[in-house]
């Protein structure tokens, strides 16, 4: 739970039921079944696999014995009533299982019985205590954890007396779980009935059920748990394809938890784009592109490719839509060239017609195309095409399963696919995607101009704002779009946008230069004023000094006068003294 | 288990057998379990009444060996094996059911 990856519905939910007291479990070493039982069969007990003819029971069941052989530590016992050891060896060599290696290393024995009820006849009652002694046997002597009985109702077909049979099977089981090994039982399904001899009655811990349909001449296998005793699963409809390598299934629903979440990150190719995602995708998270007709989808496509194989990376491009020499002239158009790499050896492209496979066929050229080529980037171009006619559901799982094949191997995908705006066709999809740009067409002006958004980016910060998506010959460019009280500008409304904005600016440059101008005139004159004003004070002082300093010197030149009129008059002081101060 | 094969020796010149045909006869059981007793009795006093000195009788316990049920392919005990005159035919049960035994040591024509 610690992973940065939001949790699907799938896992929250077994997460969430499987929380009380945890029942033991044996791995199947099948990735998809061991996830939605939430860890494998039940251990120490018994598990019913039951389908129609070549819906796949046998080979489910050798996997589990390989797996737990080669995996597990945990030696197994075949007995088939179907064909003989040799015989299913040679089956399964195919897919890289050595079951005679591993009989030689003594974990696994294979018992064929092949008794032809023909020359059997009946007389009394009878046990099937052979069989028991020698699985006991067995099981003792390779210390088996692990017990496969293929097919166990065969034994009804070859004993008349049913209700012997009947008994004898309800004692094998008991023994088996005596014994603690975890047993897998096949049965034949017959119509409705989930065997046709009715072993589920002894089976009553877990039930598989596998199924083989043709829709559309479009072959689809699945798997269901109708049943698992005391355990949380998945109850859905499982696809499934039998690989070269074996069992693979897939749940419907991503199950990221259980990838390695990188905290690496790679170049979208686009450096804008880069810097939108807070610094590029994160290696082996899956980006969903959608977006209408001409909105450059395969050329962010091939930016991300470009950017790989510029790093030394391998790509794969499957193109749904497209043959490579389309792809590689679109391509050169804007700058991108796409052949250089594949001469390089650096990018497998494959144009898978959606018409031409079957889904499992295309499922199981895409695994092998992973396996030898290796890619660290995968682009699925055009995926809508696929949802063409009326196959919806099992194309958008099929769609998850190649999705998730790809998760899986750890490679950075990128799915392009073509969507109305409104279209909700893609949520499917979209909840496995961790990255999801949409392209949308705006018109305007009489062009259509292109814009890209981030609508989620998982376990990253990412920009909100839309961008412009420009093509220009050397590659793809993104640039700021106007927001403004008019909307979204872009294209030619942009540009005149950012002139119309340019002249404004420089018209309101203008205007404050005039004003400082003014101001600053208003300044200097004010400070002349101030120091005329400052003048006109200090003369006004000046003035009133020298009129002051006259008045005393008139004073003083009276006084002198009448002393020198007294003095010539010879008056006495003291009259002299009394009209001074006058 | 050396009743059977004392009555191998046992066997009378005047038994009912039209032919000097030899009866081959495999009788796997486990041990001395209830149904393997009783095949083993029941076996006896069939071949006596019908195949007077011209049977031989083995029994194969696979309780002491249990691996070779894998080899002869037996699942259930009792299992008797004809295996002379030809055909071989495997009879599963404790053979209380002797017209079944017959039908299956092709003495009798085998009914429905």
């Amino acid at each position: 739970m610690a992973s940065g990856h939001i949790e699907t519905d799938l896992t929250s939910a077994l997460a969430g039921l499987d929380r009380g007291p945890r029942l033991p479990k044996a791995p199947t070493g099948i990735r998809g079944l061991d996830q939605i039982t939430a860890g494998g069969l039940p251990r120490g007990r018994s598990t019913l696999v039951t389908g129609g003819t070549g819906s796949g029971k046998t080979l489910l069941a050798l996997q589990f014995l390989v797996a737990g052989a080669r995996e597990y530590g945990e030696p197994g016992v075949l007995v088939t009533f179907e064909e003989s050891a040799g015989k299913v060896s040679a089956n399964v060599a195919s897919l890289g299982w050595d079951l005679d290696g591993l009989q030689r290393d003594g974990l696994l024995v294979v018992h064929a019985f092949q008794v032809d009820p023909a020359e059997i006849v009946e007389s009394g009652v009878f046990d099937f205590e052979p069989l028991f002694g020698l699985l006991d046997d067995t099981i003792e002597r390779i210390g088996a954890k692990r017990v496969v009985l293929d097919t166990i109702e065969w034994l009804y077909g070859a004993f008349p007396n049913q209700a012997i049979v009947r008994a004898e099977l309800g004692r094998l089981f008991r023994r088996l779980e005596a014994r603690a090994v975890t047993a897998m039982v096949t049965g034949e399904r017959v119509g409705n009935a989930l065997t046709r001899y009715g072993i589920e009655e002894y089976v009553s811990d877990c039930v598989i059920v596998l199924d083989h349909r043709m829709h559309e001449e479009v072959s689809t296998r699945r798997l269901r748990i109708v049943k698992y005793r005391g355990s949380a699963h998945g109850t859905n409809e499982y696809p499934f394809l039998i690989s070269g390598h074996g069992f693979v299934v897939l749940p419907i629903t991503s199950v990221t938890l259980n990838y390695a979440a990188s905290e690496d990150r790679i170049s979208t190719g686009v450096g804008r784009l880069d810097h939108m995602l807070a610094g590029g995708l994160f290696r082996g998270s899956t980006v969903l592109v959608s977006g209408t007709m001409g909105t450059g989808k395969s050329t962010l496509g091939a930016h991300l490719i470009n950017a790989a194989c510029a790093r030394g990376e391998r790509a794969l491009l499957v193109l749904f839509e497209e043959s490579p020499d389309q792809v590689i002239r679109n391509m050169r158009s804007v700058g991108l060239d796409m052949g250089r790499w594949a001469e390089a050896g650096l990018l497998r492209m494959w144009a898978a017609r959606p018409s031409a496979f079957g889904l499992e066929t295309h499922l199981a050229i895409l695994t092998q195309l992973i396996e030898e080529f290796a890619p660290t980037v995968g682009v699925l171009d055009g995926i809508a095409s696929l949802t063409h006619g009326p196959t919806g559901p099992e194309v958008t799982s099929m769609l998850a399963r190649q999705i998730d094949l790809l998760k899986a191997a750890g490679i950075t995908t990128m799915a392009t696919t073509l969507a109305p705006e409104d279209d909700t066709s893609m949520a499917g999809i979209s909840s496995l995607a961790d990255t999801w740009l949409l392209l949308r067409n705006v018109e305007s002006d009489g062009e259509r101009n292109r814009l890209l958004y981030v609508l989620k980016s998982r376990g990253s910060a990412h920009s909100n704002q839309a961008r412009e998506f420009v093509l220009t010959d050397h590659g793809a460019e993104l640039v700021d779009v106007y927001v403004g009280p008019a909307g979204v500008l872009t294209g030619s409304g942009r540009l005149v946008q950012e002139a119309q904005e340019r002249g404004a600016e420089l018209r309101q440059d203008e205007e404050l230069m005039r004003r400082r101008r003014e101001l600053r005139r208003g300044i200097v004159e004010a400070e002349a004023q101030l120091a005329v004003l400052k003048d006109d004070l200090a003369a006004e002082r000046a003035e009133l000094e020298r009129i002051e300093a006259r008045d005393q010197r008139q004073v003083a030149d009276a006084a002198a006068d009448r002393s020198a009129l007294a003095e010539q008059r010879w008056a006495d002081p003291a009259s002299h003294g009394e009209g001074g101060p006058r | 288990m050396t009743g059977p094969r004392n009555a191998d020796a046992d066997a009378r010149a005047g038994a009912p057998a039209p032919t000097a045909e030899h009866w081959e006869l495999r009788l796997y059981v486990t041990g001395r379990s209830p149904n393997s007793v009783r095949a083993i009795e029941n076996l006896q006093l069939a071949c006596e009444q019908y195949l007077a000195g011209q049977y031989h009788i083995e029994i194969v316990d696979l309780l002491a060996n249990p691996r070779l049920a894998a080899d002869d392919q037996i699942l259930a005990v009792p299992t008797l094996v004809k295996r002379l005159p030809p055909p071989i035919r495997k009879i599963v049960g404790d053979l209380s059911d002797t017209d079944r035994l017959l039908v299956g040591l092709q003495l009798r024509p085998r009914k429905g």
